[in-house]
């Protein structure tokens, strides 16, 4: 299985374990990510907020590189580049006089022959499912978990094409499949934040702190993301959290691909644990796990 | 919310127009069931309620809506948008209104939320895609805004988070033009 694979700049940043531990997974799975060439950033938050054609344009770009290289699937793990690209392409199609603008902004044809899927979307496929179920090496045996799929991977509905978009079920298939004592939860789809983290901190103290509390009602141990800003707002601020009374304990935070590389006996997974600001290894070594 | 009478005259007629011709949304289906503003998880920060603020473009209070809190403190969780009976892109809205704040010069709270946006554009302007330490750097320097974060920034720097050099793309320049054609 061949796929185009657009990092975005989180992940060669801020999250370089997310695409380190994503290129795992998807190399023992036979997933052939190929890296979109030329790639620029999508976005994000900050141009949709302010500029509409601008937000479109950056995202449409890399859109129209992917069918320059005759790729067919795009597969992005960040949940807010996911959502852009998504919604360039379904503006695109909607409304056929932007695109005709965003062409030309981009100077680059586009015909919409693009799909794009969430990396969570790709390896919860039944097909792959039943490939990590016969690798798993190390069962994530007594790990109790929940899985956190924030807003931009599933909302809205009519953009990413997400059927249970209220109650999302990707990972939750991918950590019962590692063997993982996974729990339920009613915050899977509750918002972080997301990019009001530095002009707004005390929202993202204030929205995470309701989801790290929470996660511990359910009885979690750590909390499973699929997106760099979530993890980022809910990994960094525990410390003050925890000093305000605010949250009953720390968690760690970690990737999907995280934990499957480590259920998959991916050894070189064991590198990305320093990356957490909160410290995933105390819990991991409490299961035997690293 | 305190009852307030509104004179004719600060109604403009042409608001609800101008933001559904923006969104190609129907902002004027809305009947106020308030769903969008029950699920709203930022409700509290917010001076008006979504449900508010659809109803007064409708009415018109253009001032009213482009120097409000919420159209910045909106986090595009995209929940109104999911949860609308009358399939009206809330959140889209939101993003109209605050371009439409910006580009009359109405925009008036959450300046520092302005000054994020800003340094993050610069960033991609500059490399095509984001340096965070630019990025960082600008932003404080804009809000004089220091030490907040400081000690975070300094983990994630350990960590090598945060980049000394930037990564850029061959496209940049390609991605300079579209932000020079949009501005």
């Amino acid at each position: 299985m061949k796929v185009a694979y657009y990092p975005g700049c989180s992940l060669h940043g801020t999250a370089e374990e997310y695409d380190e531990s994503t290129q795992m997974v998807c190399e023992a799975l036979g997933i052939e990510l190929k890296e979109l060439d030329d790639w620029s950033c999508c976005g994000a938050t900050s141009a949709h907020c302010t500029n509409d054609k601008l937000s479109v344009a950056l995202a449409a770009r890399n859109l129209a590189l992917a069918e320059k290289g005759q790729h067919k699937t795009l597969t992005v793990p960040c949940s807010a580049c996911f959502q852009r690209l998504k919604a360039a392409d379904y503006r695109m199609r909607e409304d056929k006089q932007l695109a005709g603008e965003i062409v030309s902004l981009i100077e680059m044809p586009y015909a919409g022959n693009i799909e794009v899927l969430q990396i969570i979307q790709i390896l919860a496929q039944p097909e792959i499912v039943e490939k990590i179920r016969v690798s798993v090496k190390k069962p994530l045996k007594d790990l109790k978990s929940v899985c956190y799929y924030g807003c931009l991977t599933v909302r809205p509905p009519k953009v990413t094409k997400v059927g249970d978009y209220e109650d999302p079920m990707y990972m939750d298939v991918l950590m019962e499949t590692v063997g993982a004592d996974n729990r339920f939860w009613s915050y899977k789809t509750e918002c972080c934040s997301g990019g009001l983290a530095m002009a707004r901190s005390d929202i993202t103290k204030r929205l995470s702190g309701v989801l790290l509390t929470m996660a511990d009602e359910a009885d979690a141990e750590c909390v499973v993301v699929s997106c760099p800003m979530c993890h980022a707002n809910l990994d960094t601020r525990q410390n003050a959290l925890l000093a305000e009374g605010k949250i009953p304990r720390k968690m760690p935070i970690l990737y999907v691909t995280e934990l499957l590389a480590l259920a998959m006996g991916i050894k070189e997974v064991g590198a990305l644990w320093s990356k957490h600001l909160v410290d995933p290894r105390p819990l991991l070594s409490s299961k035997g796990l690293a | 919310m305190q009852a307030k009478e509104i004179a004719q005259s600060q109604l403009d007629s042409k608001l609800l127009e101008e933001i559904e011709n923006k969104t190609h949304t129907k902002v004027s289906a809305c009947f106020q069931c308030l769903k969008c503003s029950s699920g709203c998880p930022l409700a509290y920060e917010m001076d008006y309620l979504p449900a508010q603020i659809i109803r007064m473009v409708n009415m018109g209070l253009r001032d009213e809506v482009l120097r409000s809190r919420t159209i910045w403190v909106c986090a595009s969780c995209e929940t109104c948008t999911t949860r609308c009976p009358n399939d009206i892109d809330i959140a889209h809205v939101m993003d109209a209104l605050r371009e439409t704040a910006l580009r009359s010069g109405k925009a008036e709270t959450e300046e520092n939320l302005r000054h994020f946006h800003e340094a993050f554009l610069s960033a991609i302007k500059t490399w095509g895609r984001v340096h965070e330490l630019q990025m960082i750097g600008m932003y404080k320097l804009k809000t004089g805004r220091f030490m907040e974060d400081a000690d975070i920034g300094k983990e994630m720097f350990k960590r090598g988070k945060i980049k000394l050099l930037p990564e850029t793309t061959r496209g940049r320049r390609a991605v300079k033009r579209i932000f020079k054609k949009t501005s």
